[in-house]
Parts: C-alpha cells; structure tokens; sequence
C-alpha cells in the first residue's frame, strides 16, 4: 500500500468519524432545546457586571485574585458534547495525518490541486476550531464547522480526487506553503467568526420576540456577546487574510513578473477584504452595529466559499491550479 | 469621544434631530459634502460599493491580463460585446465608475486622516484628563476599602500604572490638601495604548502610499517581451523587443544597455510516475549576461526564479520548440535558414508554426507547419505528439505559393500566415498536374525532401529550444512593498493594542480608613477592559497589603 493510499484511507476514517461528531453534536443542540436552561442568568450578565451589581465588590475583586475566570459561565455538563468533543479530536488526528501523509507522498506541501486543498483546510479549520476552545467555549458551533468540513470533504473525495502528481514548476516556491496556508488560516476564522454571526441573527430575532424561537439559543450567549466573538475571531481572520494578499503579490511579482494584475483570483481575494474592511467599519458607524453587520460577516464568508469553490472550477485565471 | 471622529462614528455623542439646522449657504453647502463624504456611512458604502463594483471585471475576460480572451468574447457575444464595451466592462478597473469610487474612497478616507492625525498629535502631546467626578459609572468599577494612607497609596499605584507602560497624572482634589483629613481625595489618571490610533493612522495612510505609488511608479516602468532561440541575444534597445508596454512617462533612456545569451534551455520531465507521465518537473534557461564594463556572468532562470539585471527582472515566461529549416533552390544554393519559434498548442508540446520565404525561389513560399517532439499516429491516422520532449521528432509542413502579402507595407504577425490568396502546393488539398493528391511534407532531422513542382528543396537541419522572457522595470515596487509592510504594521498595532484610560482614586474616611476606587474607560473596542481593571485593582491592593475580606 502507498503512502497515497495510506492518506485517503485516513481521511476516509477521518470523515466516518467526523460523521459521528456530528450526530453527537447535533444530539447535544437537540438536548438543549429540550432541557431548561439553567445558567441562563449568568450567562447573559457579563462579568463586569456581575462585580458591580454584587453586593460585596470586594469579593468579586477576591474571585479575580484567584481566578482568571473565563467570561462566560461554563455550559451545563453535557455528555453528548463530550462525546462529539473526543470524536472531532480523533477525527482531526487521522485527518491531519492523511494531509501529512499526501505531504510525504507528494514530496511537497500538498495543496496544489483542489483535493489537497480541499482536505488541507478542512483539517486547518478543524484545528482552529479545538484550539479556540481554550480561549472561549465555542462548542456550539460544532454541528456548523464538522458539518461543513464533512461535506467538503465529502465533495473533495469523490469529486475533486486526482492522484499525487510532480510539482509544476509555477508552484515550486516557499511561497506556495506561506501564502495559501496564512488564507487557510484566515479562512477559518472567517468560517468561526460567520458560524457566529449566524447564531448572533437567530438570537437577536429570538431577543426581539420576547424569547420565542429555537430553544436551544436560551443556552447561548446573547446576541451581542456573540457579536462581539464573531469580531474579535474576524478581525484575526483579516490580519491573516491582509497578509495572504501581500504574500500573494510578492510571489505573484516572483512567478508572474507583476505584483497585481486583476486575475481573477486576485480581485475575488480582494473584494473579500474589501467586504471584511467593511464589516470592521461597520463596527464603528452608528446603525450598522448588530444584525446589518453579522450580515457582512456572512455575506463575507459566502465570498470566501465563492472565491475556493466557483472561482476555481468555473472562471478562467492563472490561478488555474484546481488539477480537475 | 473625540471631536475628529466623523458625527456618525460609534463613538461620537448623538445628533439630537430635534434641532433646527440653520439655513445653509454656499460653503455651508460645502461643508455639508465634505461631511457626508467623509462619514463613516459614506465610507462604508463606497468600500462595499468597490468591492461589488469589483465583480463584473472577474466575470467577463480584461483586457489588461487576458486581451485574446476579450477577442474571443466578441466573436462569441456579438450582441453584448457593445455594451458591454461601452460600459467599459472589459477594462474594469481603469474603467471612469471603478476610478470615480475608489478615488472618491480616497479622498473620503484623506478627510478622515488629516483631522485625526491632527488631534492624535495634540493627544500625544497632552497628560491624562482629570479624573470623573463619579468613577462607579465607569467600567469595571471596584473599591475596597482599608488601613492605608491615601496619598502614598496613590503614589503606588502610579508607579504600577507607569510599569505596565501608562501615562499618568496626579489629580489632587482641589479643596483638600493635606493627608489624612476627612474627605480627602487623591487620584491617578492614566492612559495607554496610543499606538493604536498611530498604527491606525499609519494604516490608512499606508494605503493612499500604496495608491499613489502605483499610480506614479507605475508609469516610469515599463514590461516587454522576446523570445530568444537557443545560440541567440537579446539586447536590451527598443528595437530588439518583441512587444514593449512603456508607462505613461517612459523614456528610452533608462533602458540600461545589457544583453542576455540563451546558452541552453533545459525542460525536465517526470518519466517515472504512471499517473503523470511528460508533465514538468522543472524548466532552466542557462543564460549569459553582459553588462557594460563587466565580465560575463553565467545565470539560470526559472519559473519562480527571476534574474535581476540592469534595473529589471527577467522572468522566464514560456517556452518551446524552434525548427530550424533550410530551404535550398534548385541549384543547391541555400536561399533561406532560419530557426523559427513554434508555438505550444497543447500540454505534449505539439507547436504551431510559420515560415515565409519571399525571395530566392520561383515563386513566394509561405508554410504552416505541425511540430511534434514525439510523433505518435492517431487512430485517424493524423499525427499528434505523445510525449512532449525530442524522441522522435517529426516535422510536417503544407506548403503555398502566391503573393504572401509582405510588399504591401501591412505589418504581419510571423505567427500567422493567410493562406486563402495562396495555393496550396503540398497538403491542405493540394494536387499535382495528373490531378493525384501531394500530402503535406514531412522532415526528421537531418532528412532532406523535394519541394512540389521542382521549387527546389527543404531540409530540417536541427530542432532547438526557444525560451520566451519577460523584462520588467517597476520603480515603484519598492514603495509598494514598503507600504504594505506598514499595513501590516498598522493593523497590528491599529487593532490589538487596547486604548483605555484607568483611574484609581483614594478617599479618607472619618473613621480612619481609605477607599480605594478603581475604573477604566474603553477608547475603541477594549473587550478586556474589565478584567484589566479588576487586575490592576488586585495588584494594588495586594502590593499595599491591604486585607480584602469577603
């Protein structure tokens, strides 16, 4: 059996499990609509808040002597969401092994066609997802991130499979590994910070109501906490996503003999600056603080899929590396 | 918060729309623009509205990076391609709408930095504001109190402030002076993090330089391009060019006097790896460079690898294959020889070429010619290349004769041969004077054969390499690269570095205790603020070794 074999072996374990993760995640959101939530006060005071509204500050000020405690409370212990946790973990190490293992078969950094991208981002969106955890409890986009790198997976083996062939002589450069996997890294806070701002438009349409909606967002932060997550993930996601621009000009000046010419990948990778550089000024104008902004997160990301999707297989450039 | 913010910034205190405007005059009116433009909703339009206005050119072919695609386009839409045209669709982004909202962007984003640039300077120059009257409002409000002297108290907390790189200014209440009185109140006011507005400055700022060294730079470079055959030079004149794009202020004086030999061209390709047999591994133009008053210097050029000469880059942009033909009369004099560029028409390597021979012969020659580098027979019978390097390589020609048009002072493209006013002499449906079919002639190397009608004769003597190069100047890159560097910069510092003010305050009981108060206050977005301030609260308190009970 080769390497290559190896690798897509793994990445096919990696999507069964995934598979799992994502029934277990799903069963924990189902949970939480039927559960009472309980931490449902705490959750939605700020911390702050809670020291200034507490009778005795001074005993907030001891808690943060002792502490560094997160800001929001912790959910309601759930087994499904451990579950669903162990199994995005196991799945996340077969899946980075079958990209390490096309690596090695490849003899380069393996995503230079689609499917190596393909698999290489998912992975990379995946591992950004568990390491947030240690920042903030962000388990509830479980169900949305392992569903969507499922499917893209999904699509990627049966679709967009080519087998390991030498690198062409365009791609071989340092280049290649910094400049792709810095908009890899930017892709996936843009997917974590868009997830979000999902989750901030439900919530803030079930604050409007009173409380009526989807269940399971009682055991959400509020909507405005959300959207401040979804701006502290975005505003990293645009700094990776400034430099994968730079990045790209400079090789782009190296291979190509020019820094920018309007290629078609080119202006897609710029109009999703433009949008997110719109999405930060958002932040700052009166009115367009909330839902008008969550919409620019996802109208955003929406132009990030567009631009790894559509622009590859269908529009005519020098980024013609799908390998289809 | 700050009077250099536009009206509408998150920031800046509210319009009350219940009062009356006065009637606006002239500048009045004037001023009104200048304040819509420079808003943030204007700003945030205009970048939404560039971004949206980006699209058409990714849809439709540009001129500026694929000008055959455009081509293509108006013999496939006929009926469009004048709108479109007319709406300058194909040149996007030099198009009068694409220009009018990006300048209009900058100019709005120009208005926005001078004022805080401004008042950014008079901040950086200024103390710390006194402290509020009221700090419980503030936040992350938190006072303990305990056994302890106020004014030193304060004094401690300063010199904590000023480590973790505070600026701060003592504010004694003003009706009490002496320590250890009822009622008395000393204070630090400390602010930190005026990097962030710099680096924001220092990003958008970064932007304008980028623009306006693309649009200045830009127009002292220039790009050409040439195809050299192996055992040829390029000399770096005008002249010696294939096609040339001068910027808008080019002149041919900085054209640096150097040239360039192709020595060899090398193609390598995969041989072992069933899955992608013939595709390249790697391409190396060996070159010899010669500047004025310099040795020669050997250089190889890759793909990712350009060569700096003379002020330009040289990128190695294509190659292929160039026959060399020798055409002879009937008396055995070589009348014509020639190695001509053939160019690629598929991933194998099969090329495309042209040859012309106006003088010499009987009659003018023109001929089209197939290359394949690995000669395969198709089902068809039609030859097409199986491999795309020289193992066996065949030459196939279709041979005309009639005027071939290049007395006529009509510049014509040595690519492209017309062949309908000419008359097919071998291929293409020729025929002999019995009415037999002649087939089109075909060469290996070294094979001599009779042109039709006793013309003379046609040798293929050797099949070399061409390498097609890029030479490009761009003053400006420099610059570009220097203010993208500052981007970065200016992002970083523009949006991690938190700008927030803290205060800390100590009031003397009567019954002998202090009041420790501490508070902060966000300038721009600050989500650790209140864990900053219950920080430095627990520091102080600790270092003061005050007992907190809870």
């Amino acid at each position: 059996m080769t390497l290559e074999t190896v690798s897509l072996l793994a990445v096919y374990s990696a999507m069964a499990i995934y598979t799992l993760a994502f029934i277990a995640f799903t069963v924990d959101l189902a949970r939480r609509s039927a559960a009472q939530p309980v931490e449902e006060v705490a959750e939605a005071a700020p911390v702050g808040m809670l020291a200034a509204a507490s009778g005795n500050r001074a005993s907030a000020l001891v808690d943060r002597l002792a502490t560094d405690a997160p800001a929001a409370a912790p959910l309601k212990r759930s087994r499904a969401l451990r579950l669903a946790m162990g199994f995005t973990v196991l799945g996340w190490v077969l899946h980075t092994a079958g990209v390490v293992l096309r690596g090695f078969a490849a003899g380069y950094a393996p995503w230079s066609n689609m499917y190596g991208f393909a698999i290489t981002a998912t992975a990379i969106i995946v591992g950004v997802f568990l390491l947030v955890q240690f920042w903030q409890d962000l388990r509830f986009l479980g169900a949305y991130i392992v569903g969507f790198c499922l499917v893209f997976l999904g699509l990627a083996t049966v679709n967009f499979y080519v087998a390991v062939t030498p690198q062409p002589p365009a791609l071989q450069s340092a280049w290649l590994v910094i400049h792709v996997f810095v908009a890899i890294l930017g892709t996936s806070f843009f997917a974590l910070g868009g997830g979000l701002s999902v989750v901030q438009l439900l919530q803030s349409r079930r604050e409007a109501r009173g409380g009526e909606g989807m269940a399971f967002l009682a055991t959400l932060p509020n909507a405005e906490r959300l959207e401040n997550l979804a701006y502290r993930l975005i505003l990293i996601g645009f700094v990776f996503w400034t430099f994968t621009l730079i990045a790209g000009a400079v090789w782009a000046e190296r291979a190509w003999g020019r820094y920018w010419g309007w290629d078609t990948k080119e202006v897609w990778t710029f109009i999703i600056w433009t949008i997110f550089a719109g999405y930060i000024h958002a932040r700052a104008t009166r009115g367009w603080r909330g839902s008008r902004s969550a919409w620019l997160a996802i109208i955003g990301f929406g132009a990030v899929m567009f631009n790894f999707t559509v622009v590859n297989l269908f529009f005519k450039g020098l980024h013609a590396y799908s390998g289809l | 918060m700050s009077s250099s913010r536009p009206s509408d910034h998150i920031d800046s205190a509210p319009v009350d729309p219940t009062i009356a405007q006065p009637q606006l005059g002239f500048v009045g009116y004037l001023r009104f623009f200048w304040r819509q433009l420079t808003s943030m909703r204007t700003a945030l339009f205009l970048l939404l509205l560039l971004a949206f206005a980006s699209i058409p050119g990714s849809l439709v072919p540009q001129r500026s990076s694929d000008p055959n695609g455009v081509i293509q386009y108006k013999l496939d839409y006929p009926d469009l391609y004048p709108i479109l045209d007319g709406l300058q669709v194909f040149s996007t982004y030099t198009s009068i709408w694409f220009s009018s909202i990006y300048l209009l962007l900058f100019i709005s984003l120009i208005g926005c930095i001078i004022p805080r640039s401004v008042h950014h300077y008079r901040a950086l120059r200024s103390r710390p504001p006194k402290t509020p009257a009221r700090l419980n409002r503030l936040a992350g409000y938190t006072s303990v109190t305990g056994q302890t002297d106020a004014a030193s108290a304060i004094d401690v907390a300063r010199a904590q402030l000023k480590r973790s790189g505070y600026r701060t200014e003592l504010y004694p209440s003003a009706h009490s002076t002496s320590s250890g009185q009822a009622g008395a109140s000393y204070s630090v006011s400390a602010e930190r993090g005026y990097l962030r507005e710099t680096g924001n400055l220092v990003f958008h700022t970064a932007l304008v330089g980028i623009l306006v060294s693309v649009a200045i730079g830009g127009s002292f470079g220039y790009s050409g391009q040439r195809v050299v055959v192996e055992g040829q030079k390029f000399v770096n004149v005008l002249g010696d060019y294939d096609s040339f794009n001068p910027g808008r202020f080019f002149a041919s004086d900085v054209l640096e006097p150097f040239r360039i030999s192709l020595d060899k061209f090398e193609a390598t390709y995969e041989l072992e790896n069933q899955k992608a047999i013939g595709q390249v591994t790697d391409y190396s133009a060996y070159v010899t460079t010669t500047t004025p008053g310099g040795d020669d210097q050997k250089a190889n050029i890759k793909v990712n690898e350009p060569l700096a000469i003379g002020g330009t880059d040289v990128f190695l942009l294509g190659n292929g294959y160039a026959p060399t033909v020798t055409v002879r009369d009937p008396e055995g004099t070589v009348v014509w020889t020639d190695s001509t560029p053939f160019l690629p028409q598929d991933t194998f390597l099969t090329s495309l070429g042209v040859l012309k021979i106006p003088d010499g012969l009987s009659e003018q020659l023109g001929l089209v010619g197939f290359f394949y580098p690995t000669a395969a027979k198709l089902d068809s019978g039609a030859l097409s290349s199986g491999f795309p390097d020289l193992l066996d390589p065949v030459l196939s020609l279709r041979v005309y004769t009639g005027d071939l048009g290049l007395d006529a002072g009509v510049p014509r493209s040595v690519y492209q041969l017309n062949t309908d006013p000419l008359t097919p002499i071998a291929g293409d449906g020729a025929v002999d004077a019995s009415g037999a079919e002649v087939p089109a002639l075909q060469l290996k190397i070294g094979e001599t054969v009779e042109l039709p009608n006793g013309l003379g004769t046609i040798e293929l003597t050797d099949v070399k390499r061409f390498a097609s190069f890029d030479i490009h100047r761009d003053p400006s890159q420099v610059w570009v690269l220097s203010f993208a560097i500052l981007i970065l910069a200016g992002l970083f510092t523009g949006l991690f570095i938190p700008r927030r003010r803290v205060w800390v305050k100590a009031t003397q009981k009567a019954d002998g205790t202090v009041t420790l108060e501490y508070a902060g206050l966000a300038r721009g977005e600050d989500p650790r603020l209140e864990a900053a301030v219950t920080d430095i609260a627990a520091a102080h308190v600790k270092q003061l070794g005050l007992k907190v009970e809870s």
